[in-house]
């Protein structure tokens, strides 16, 4: 009846000029205006960015995510309130804010997990958070599942997750370990060094070495990993992080101070001012660039393409995986590995 | 636990970078290339493969077809294009003998059913557990040109039919062929007259959106010339000191690209530089959603059960799962009892045949026994007739011998007799 012959030929169009829509110039067909048209449609509908931040108290997780965002995107670092317990176990809250830049709309939710580490027996203070994890992924496979599905399904899958560990200069602590080793397989991990100014630039780098090699021989892909780059061009891209930034030794702070005429934004100290954005200073600009400019995209695409999927695989094998259509069953044996 | 998500406005004191985000996403998307699939609709002749030649400047490789196709086949080619670091992998699905048998009340089922095909293939790519749905090669049609002929009428019977049955699988775009061949005021008629039998029998064809500010404008426009009254050509003729795609004839020269001349321009407008992702989000947004949901609700899912309890994943699946099971058991035993009642009958016969056989070795063998005895009478009555005659001969060779001695005697004596009455 119908005969599919898929030959991709490449046939090159005449080469592009230059030229405006109107124009009735021979040659140009016009097929790159989809990306302009694209770019168009997703800025209409908005994006969905969800973070989480894991680290024990008094890390500067919040002080760093409203620096991140350059706004009051958490209210417990404005309002230093000692009084408030720390939580017995740990809790996952999620705040989600809404902000526009340049006619781009981003829905902003930050997950943070107060009574992480903080307790005396820590053990399996993970569970709670690889749990919300894939509550998120259950909600949206829920969504994906039904018969008549939303246009677009909400998105509330963590797309990155700040571990912040701490700057004792010497190597990871066993609960980084730990918690780094069960979630990098469910969610995008980012490691962090926190409070980065308790360090010379000797020790940072040796420490950075130290935490590296750590990571390595416990076997933790920490984003972005390895095995998903795609091409050449990312493979080195990304080496280059991996093995030079990562990870990220930053500074925090939303208080802006006068340096060289300049407003920026730092940590006044009696031996000088830090500037938070000085790369001199601290890598918070490099992760800044890192996370929003460069592979914000890429950190949500990982996560749907890949984590998702695995759970989504993993879920559907172990409810008897048949998938609904009977005849599907000779095809599941086939797609499964 | 995770509490409940407030949303809230902020304000941002500096500048944070995520505007780069529509960038991102772009960039992600080229390197990967596009998909675009255009069916092309209409009968033979009126023009299709010249029409995608025209607009996309290429020469697509293929050979006219004729008028003597039993049934109307699909042909689907795929191309990849490219222009400046855009990559475009186009596949142009192709309706070969449209139109061309006597009864043509099957004619549109061919071309239901490759979209549906499309949309299955897609379907079950979703539905399997490992799936790879990013590098999927998507081969629905974003795009249905529908090639009216340039009557000057009305729509023919066939094409209403064939677009009620694909509206509300496709995008339809329905477009006027070889329109040179219709005056200008002749067209305007025609173009009326098409658009109103659309909607008086309910068709919907692709509506151009208005609803973001940067399109509304010249989507408006547009869609005011629906039907596009096009010609195509990719053969150029000297036009002033240019040359441009033309079509010569003896009165003049119809340029393609001339909007006072025919629509083409439109077209090309409308199909590619302004609405090509806005056909392709359409398609999956709406029509494969649309068959997405048909087909699992006919195979018996449902969102919610008749309490409005929303059924969870995991209870759907495990009741088919076990309604195919038991529908298995169940033929199962079927089989099972068939086959005993068969070896119960086999083995009925069986014996039957068994029976009867006994039986006949039993006449045989009286049979025998009679036949043996009658030989055996025979014989004896054989033996004592032999038994008499030997008695009969022993007594007869007496008498012989008896009376051959006294007839020796006898012809001694008549011998001496003679003897004695010769001398």
């Amino acid at each position: 009846m119908s005969e599919l012959v898929p030959e991709p030929r490449p046939k090159p169009a005449v080469p592009m000029k230059p030229v405006s829509i109107n124009s009735n110039l021979l040659g140009y067909v016009g097929i790159d205006t989809i990306i302009e048209q694209m770019r168009k449609k997703t800025m209409k509908t908005g994006f969905d960015f969800n973070i989480m931040v894991v680290g024990q108290s008094g890390l500067g997780k919040s002080t760093l995510v409203n620096t991140l965002f350059k706004s009051q995107v958490s209210r417990k670092a404005a309002s230093w309130n000692r009084e408030e317990k720390i939580p017995k176990t740990v809790e996952i809250k999620a705040i989600g804010h809404v902000i526009e830049e340049g006619g781009v709309k981003m829905k902003l939710t930050v997950i943070d997990t107060p009574g992480f580490g903080d307790q005396i027996n820590n053990e399996n203070c993970w569970e709670p958070i690889e749990k919300y994890i894939n509550e998120q992924y259950e909600k949206f496979l829920k969504e994906e599942v039904n018969i008549a599905r939303k246009k677009r399904i909400p998105d509330t899958r963590v797309h990155c997750c700040l571990y912040f560990i701490s700057p004792t200069g010497h190597s990871l602590r066993p609960l980084d370990l730990e918690f780094m080793k069960h979630l990098s397989k469910v969610v995008n991990i980012i490691p962090v060094i926190a409070k980065a100014d308790t360090m010379t630039l000797e020790e940072k780098s040796e420490f950075k070495q130290r935490v590296r090699k750590e990571l390595e021989v416990n076997g933790i892909e920490f984003y972005p990993q390895k095995e998903f780059d795609e091409d050449l061009e990312d493979k080195t891209e990304n080496d280059k992080i991996r093995q030079e930034s990562m990870p990220f030794a930053v500074v925090g702070s939303d208080k802006e101070y006068q340096v060289n005429g300049k407003r920026v934004l730092g940590r006044k100290t009696p031996w000088g001012i830090i500037e938070v954005e000085n790369l001199n200073h601290c890598e918070f600009a490099l992760l800044r660039d890192f996370v929003i400019r460069t592979h914000l995209q890429d950190l949500k695409e990982v996560t749907h393409n890949i984590h998702y999927e695995t759970y989504r695989a993993k879920r559907l094998n172990d409810n008897g995986g048949l998938p609904p259509v009977s005849v599907d069953t000779e095809e599941s044996h086939d797609s499964n590995p | 636990m995770a509490q409940s998500e407030e949303l809230r406005n902020l304000s941002l004191s500096g500048h944070v970078g995520f505007d780069s985000l529509p960038d991102q996403l772009v960039n992600k998307s080229t390197s990967q290339g596009f998909c675009f699939n255009i069916l092309c609709v209409g009968e033979t002749g009126i023009g299709k493969s010249t029409l995608m030649d025209t607009l996309f400047n290429t020469k697509f490789e293929s050979d006219p077809a004729t008028h003597n196709e039993p049934g109307v086949r699909l042909k689907a080619r795929s191309y990849e294009l490219q222009e400046s670091n855009v990559r475009l992998k186009l596949t142009i699905v192709d309706t070969v003998g449209f139109g061309d048998q006597i009864n043509k009340d099957d004619s549109y089922k061919p071309i239901v059913e490759y979209i549906d095909a499309q949309f299955e293939a897609y379907l079950q790519e979703e539905l399997k557990i490992k799936r790879s749905l990013f590098n999927y090669h998507d081969t629905r049609i974003h795009a249905c040109l529908y090639f009216i002929a340039p009557t000057g009428h009305s729509l023919k019977s066939l094409d209403l039919v064939t677009m009620k049955k694909l509206d509300s699988k496709v995008n339809i775009i329905p477009i006027i062929a070889k329109a040179d061949t219709i005056a200008k005021n002749e067209l305007h008629k025609f173009k009326s007259k098409i658009m109103s039998e659309l909607v008086s029998n309910g068709v919907q064809i692709y509506q151009f959106p208005t609803d973001e500010e940067t399109v509304a404008e010249i989507n408006a426009t547009m869609s005011v010339h629906l039907p596009f009254a096009v010609v195509g050509s990719t053969e150029e003729v000297k036009i002033g000191n240019k040359m441009a795609k033309a079509r010569q004839y003896p009165w003049g020269v119809v340029q393609v690209e001339n909007e006072s001349h025919c629509d083409f321009v439109k077209l090309r407008e409308m199909l590619i530089r302004v609405n090509m992702e806005d056909l392709r989000e359409q398609t999956h947004a709406r029509h494969y959603e649309l068959y997405r949901r048909c087909k699992l609700e006919e195979m018996g899912f449902k969102d919610t059960d008749p309490d409005s309890k929303p059924f969870s994943l995991q209870e759907t699946y495990e009741a088919k799962r076990n309604e195919f099971l038991g529908e298995l058991q169940k033929k199962e035993e079927e089989m099972r009892q068939m086959f005993v009642m068969r070896v119960k009958e086999k083995e009925a016969e069986l014996k039957e045949a068994e029976k009867e056989l006994h039986e006949k070795f039993d006449l045989l063998k009286r049979t025998h026994q009679e036949e043996k005895k009658k030989v055996e009478d025979k014989k004896k009555e054989l033996e004592e007739e032999v038994n008499n005659f030997q008695k009969k001969k022993a007594a007869a060779q007496l008498l012989q011998s008896q009376a051959q001695q006294s007839g020796a005697q006898q012809t001694k004596k008549d011998k001496d007799k003679k003897n004695a009455s010769f001398t």
